[in-house]
């Protein structure tokens, strides 16, 4: 077949997200140097915009699945779902990152063209049928995190950070990549459905083959998602990334991890479902484990969003053991709750972090005389992140909980339910602190804020409750993502 | 009927922008958007009131559903309206009493810092009541309910600075939570019971409880929901909140612990009467403990001396008069009551509240007097509330109060006692507030030099509403003329589709009500006469009253609080000292603080893996790949 078949063959309706993306980071990357100062803050309306697009795009596709590339990419409702959570966490990333560019001096066209490609292969990752696909996807969305992650250039921290995740990132990547070598020898195929339907018929040595390339694919789902114990990254490069880029990182990546891991999974358990429940079981307890009691222990308050951030992927990955329609439904709208809230958090530190230049918990202490917003802000993203009504969080636990419970997985959710008593402690503390500690100075309200961080503090409060208090409809359309996939 | 999503949002919307709003909002904002969005709300009443008006009496049931709230498994709860003539009257009284109370307060509250945070929560108070009285199902009602008993409790501390504001709220919230316990169990037992909380499937299942295990239940329920009306409304022995929280600025005392909140147990056992009928025990439960309470609270009302109070006492024999007409089965009486009750009552506080502002926040009787020369607006239309609220015939009270009594007396649940309670409050109703109207008004001003130079007549932003209430005070008993009066009760047939499932009751004969009817004409004009006796012509015998032994018993309210502090409040305090100093402190903390302090030995420890080099986090990796691959591979 040559080039010119396939381009004829393309739907590009079905593609209309990641075209607008592709565009406009393109766009944004070649305009970048022919604009003069004056005029850069283009850059920033026209990545809105395009993500924008992107999201009507998205929208417009919804119950519209349509197939490219020979079934190997999709835009069935799952790759729906997860496309408006990249654009959300992305677009919210934006808004509060004109600010602190300007501030940083960065070059601000290289910054929103990375964000926009990263989220494009996170769109690849949650779109794919295929396992290249799903590979190539992670590396596009991968690479320009290693990037970012950097991105402070005259800051040794930010430079290691960038190091850091980039060596274990491709160590991790030859992971995974080597694992699909794997399914392929045992198969003949990167194709997922093609995988599934041979299940049945493999014996011997595909057999042996096709749990090699198990483990192995589970190893790189897992180092993205920063599950224990591939998680040791995180909390060095979360805390040395600069902070909008921790943010974006929290959020997105995990999500598209997780969409790519539950696409192939969901498909691929069969004969094979029990032993690999087994593992995703020991990964959520771990990770929750390791995450909740590491957490508490931090001063740094990124740091400690950092393990937050990996006893939240136990949580998703109690979903992932609960499995089946209930489970699956149940992660994405925790994952859409997850992304709201925790960028809530991280606007909420980068806002201190302006005014004040600390990351340190203890100078929190009495932030609601300085800053009562703020402080009143972060209190409702801590109880959400805790998992107490009547907020996203909540509503998520509930529903990864009682998935769970029907796929009796009892001993699991009280380990779940004690972890996130445990977590209690460390979230509750800033909310303590913030509250019931003075202020080290006794400073006057100054609470000025930039527009837009004023409007992603707004959207995530907002999001936030709205999912904790009437969560029907979003869980309704995560219920209606799944149709085609079981 | 689609308005109806808008007569709550419009208040909650109030709220939102006051509240988030802050200083930013400029205070003139507030002054119109406060007021402003309950009389919008009170317009979008009418209209949905006019609608349902324009169908057939049979079809004045109309639900509309917003969305479904609540779904887990077999459960689920929508946001649903009930419109439905009930709902509608109780709206219409929450909505245009509740507006006027807000255009009062911009007078009243003028002058205060906490002007912004004030119509927040008075905003907020009216959607919880809208969603109480509007909802069509057991849950959202339940939340009007904890809302309203929430802002209560907020606006009674209102000025928290003041320990004994800040006392009342917490006495307030406290006891309530004692009726509310009761309340969250009876909608509890309802949803085992009938495994829906939507009052139509619940009503309509309710026939099928009426067999003699049936029964049972249903009078477990109706007990249950009734403690929450008794907490709610303040009926005995729950009573004793509301008289403290006239600590609360007086238009709320005005607004929720006169107009609207407190009648919301009275609307409440109207709307479950299907309930109520299945359990006869129930019903007389609800009018004994009804008439008990108007005639212990009247008594006290007798010799109080703060003008506040009095009021207080009052509103409890009033809301005893309402549940009186519920257990006797005359739930449209009771309502009719509601309403006109709402007129007068809110009337009075506006009045006391304009008396206590023109004198300085004086609220002592024995400090007032003779201001009827200075406040000729406030004068006239007090002096209308209390003929009304006295049972003088031609003004609202007299045909509300009527219908009630005479209920008591030929309903097969009620009888002669009753009727008598009934009757004998209706004369202390009267002695009581002529006692009070001659105190404040009439005679020589007994505030001092300081005071009696302020003395002014309110603001027209005050007197307009006194103004208006003293019209509907007037007129508003006139919807429920009595046939033998040459009336056609309006309000019966207009809420009879609510009620048509009860029984009729047998047909008094005219002669007989002529009888009741003049024995309360006497027994008001008696009360009157006898206050008019001890202070206006001779109150040198008013001051020998007060050696009397009976006398000091009513002042100090029969005692009921120091019983309460010491029979409850202080075993609960010192049961739960013990339980505290022995239990959680040892036994409870000791494990919390045991198990904190091993998950922290652990953090330190696993801290300690976290070294910062790559190669380890590396080899973390590949020791994770290899246990996967050997667990899945072998496994």
């Amino acid at each position: 077949m040559d080039i010119f078949s396939i381009i004829g063959t393309v739907d590009y309706g079905a593609l209309l997200p990641e075209l607008f993306l592709l565009g406009f980071a393109l766009v944004v990357m070649l305009l970048e140097p022919f604009l003069p100062e004056r005029y850069k803050p283009v850059n920033f309306y026209l990545t809105v915009f395009g993500l924008l697009a992107a999201a009507g795009g998205s929208l417009w596709l919804w119950n519209r699945a349509g197939v490219n590339f020979g079934g190997m990419a999709t835009s069935d409702n799952f790759a729906v779902f997860f496309r408006l959570v990249f654009i959300a966490g992305t677009l919210l990333t934006v808004l509060v990152s004109k600010n602190y560019l300007a501030s940083e001096k960065f070059a601000n066209g290289e910054y929103y063209a990375l964000l926009l490609f990263s989220t494009l292969g996170m769109m690849f990752m949650a779109g794919s049928l295929d396992l290249m696909v799903i590979f190539l996807g992670l590396e596009v969305m991968s690479i320009p995190l290693y990037i970012l992650a950097g991105f402070r250039k005259a800051d040794v921290r930010s430079n290691e950070a960038g190091m850091k995740y980039f060596l274990i990132g491709a160590f991790a990547s030859s992971f995974f990549l080597y694992g699909i070598a794997l399914v392929y020898g045992a198969t003949g195929t990167t194709h997922l459905q093609e995988i599934y339907n041979q299940l049945p018929t493999l014996q011997g040595r595909g057999d042996f083959l096709i749990y090699a390339g198990a483990a192995l694919l589970t190893v790189g789902f897992a180092f993205k998602v920063a599950a224990v114990p591939f998680h040791m990254w995180a909390p060095d490069v979360y805390e040395g990334a600069p902070t909008v880029v921790t943010a974006f990182m929290s959020a997105g990546p995990k999500a598209a991890g997780f969409a790519a891991l539950l696409r192939t999974f969901a498909l691929f358990l069969g004969d094979y479902k029990e032993a690999m429940v087994a593992v995703f079981w020991v990964l959520a307890v771990l990770t929750m484990t390791v995450g909740n009691v590491l957490a508490l222990v931090q001063s740094n308050i990124k740091r400690m969003l950092a393990y937050s951030s990996i006893a939240h992927a136990g949580y998703v990955l109690v979903a992932v053991v609960a499995g089946g329609p209930d489970g699956v439904s149940a992660a994405l709208f925790y994952l859409l709750a997850y992304t709201v809230m925790n960028i809530g958090a991280f606007a909420v530190v980068l806002a201190v972090e302006g005014k004040e230049g600390s990351n340190q918990i203890g100078d929190y202490r009495g932030l609601v005389n300085r800053h009562p917003y703020l402080a009143a802000a972060m209190t409702i993203f801590m109880l959400s992140l805790t998992g107490i009504p009547p907020t996203a969080g909540f509503v998520g636990k509930l529903y990864i909980f009682s998935a769970a419970v029907s796929a009796n997985q009892i001993p699991l959710v009280v380990i779940a339910v004690l972890n996130s008593l445990v977590s209690v402690y460390y979230y509750l503390g800033v909310v303590v602190a913030m509250y019931m500690h003075p202020s080290p100075a006794a400073e006057k309200n100054q609470s000025f804020y930039s527009l837009p961080l004023m409007l992603v503090l707004a959207l995530t409060v907002w999001g936030t409750l709205q999912l904790g208090i009437f969560p029907q409809a979003l869980l309704r359309a995560a219920s209606d993502s799944l149709v085609g996939l079981f | 009927m689609d308005l109806v999503g808008l007569i709550p949002l419009l208040p909650i919307l109030g709220f939102a922008a006051i509240g988030l709003g802050g200083r930013w909002l400029p205070k003139k904002a507030v002054s119109i958007l406060g007021p402003g969005v309950v009389g919008a709300s009170f317009l979008m009443t009418l209209a949905v009131f006019f609608q349902l008006f324009s169908l057939p009496p049979s079809e004045r049931r109309v639900v509309t559903s917003l969305f479904s709230w609540v779904v887990a498994g077999n459960f689920s709860v929508d946001i649903s309206f009930l419109v439905d003539p009930l709902s509608m009257v109780m709206a219409l009284v929450v909505t245009g009493v509740g507006f006027l109370i807000h255009v009062y307060s911009v007078g009243y509250m003028g002058e205060d810092p906490g002007y912004r945070r004030y119509f927040a929560y008075l905003n907020l108070f009216t959607f919880s009541m809208l969603c109480l009285v509007l909802s069509s199902n057991f849950l959202l009602m339940y939340l009007g309910w904890e809302g309203v008993g929430l802002c209560s409790y907020l606006l009674i501390g209102f000025w928290y600075e003041k320990k004994s504001a800040a006392d009342a709220g917490k006495k307030a919230f406290i006891v309530n939570r004692v009726g509310d316990f009761g309340f969250a169990l009876g909608v509890m037992l309802i949803f085992t019971t009938f495994g829906t909380l939507d009052f139509g499937g619940v009503f309509s299942q309710a026939p099928a409880l009426s067999t003699e295990g049936g029964q049972r239940i249903a009078t477990a329920i109706t007990l249950l929901l009734f403690l929450g009306a008794v907490g709610k409304s303040a009926q005995i022995p729950l009573y004793t909140w509301l008289p403290d929280a006239m600590e609360g600025p007086t238009p709320v005392s005005a607004l929720i612990h006169a107009a609207t909140m407190v009648t919301a147990g009275v609307y409440m056992v109207a709307r479950c009467h299907a309930l109520y009928l299945l359990a006869p025990f129930s019903m007389a439960v609800v009018a004994v403990i009804g008439a008990l309470t108007a005639i212990m609270a009247a008594s006290i009302g007798l010799v109080q001396n703060d003008i506040k109070r009095v009021l207080a006492y009052s509103t409890i024999s009033q809301l005893g008069y309402m549940f009186l007409a519920c257990g006797v089965g005359a739930f449209t009486a009771g309502i009719f009551h509601l309403v006109t009750h709402a007129f007068f009552k809110a009337l009075l506080f506006l009045g006391a509240g304009s008396v206590i502002h023109a004198l300085s926040g004086e609220q002592d009787l024995r400090k007032m007097g003779g201001l009827r020369k200075y406040m000729p607006a406030t004068y006239t239309t007090f002096l209308i509330a209390t003929l009304a609220i006295s049972g003088v015939p031609l003004l609202s009270g007299f045909f509300s109060k009527d219908q009630i009594l005479s209920a008591a007396f030929f309903s097969p649940q009620g009888g002669n006692f009753l009727w008598l309670l009934g009757i004998v409050t209706a004369s202390m109703t009267a002695f009581y507030m002529f006692r009070l109207f001659f105190l404040t008004f009439t005679g020589g001003c007994r505030a001092s030099e300081e005071v009696q130079h302020h003395i002014h007549e309110s603001p027209h932003s005050m007197t307009v509403p006194l103004m208006i209430l003293g019209f509907l005070a007037v007129v508003g008993g006139y919807i429920g003329m009595p046939h033998a009066l040459g009336g056609v009760n309006a309000i019966a047939g207009y809420l009879a589709p609510v009620f048509a499932d009860l029984p009729h009751l047998p047909e008094p004969s005219l002669g007989m009500e002529y009888l009741l009817m003049a024995t309360s004409v006497v027994v008001a004009f008696l009360g009157i006469s006898l206050a008019y006796f001890f202070y206006v012509r001779s109150p040198q015998a008013a001051e020998r009253l007060r050696q009397n032994f009976l006398y000091t018993l009513l002042l100090n309210k029969y005692y009921v609080d120091e019983i309460y502090q010491a029979l409850i409040v202080s075993p609960i305090v010192a049961g739960s000292r013990w339980v505290w100093e022995r239990f959680d402190l040892g036994i409870i903390d000791g494990a919390v603080n045991g198990s904190a302090r091993l998950v922290e030995k652990l953090a330190l420890r696993g801290r300690q893996l976290q070294t910062g080099y790559v190669r380890q986090y590396a080899m973390a990796v590949v020791m994770g790949v290899v246990i996967i691959l050997a667990y899945l591979v072998w496994g």
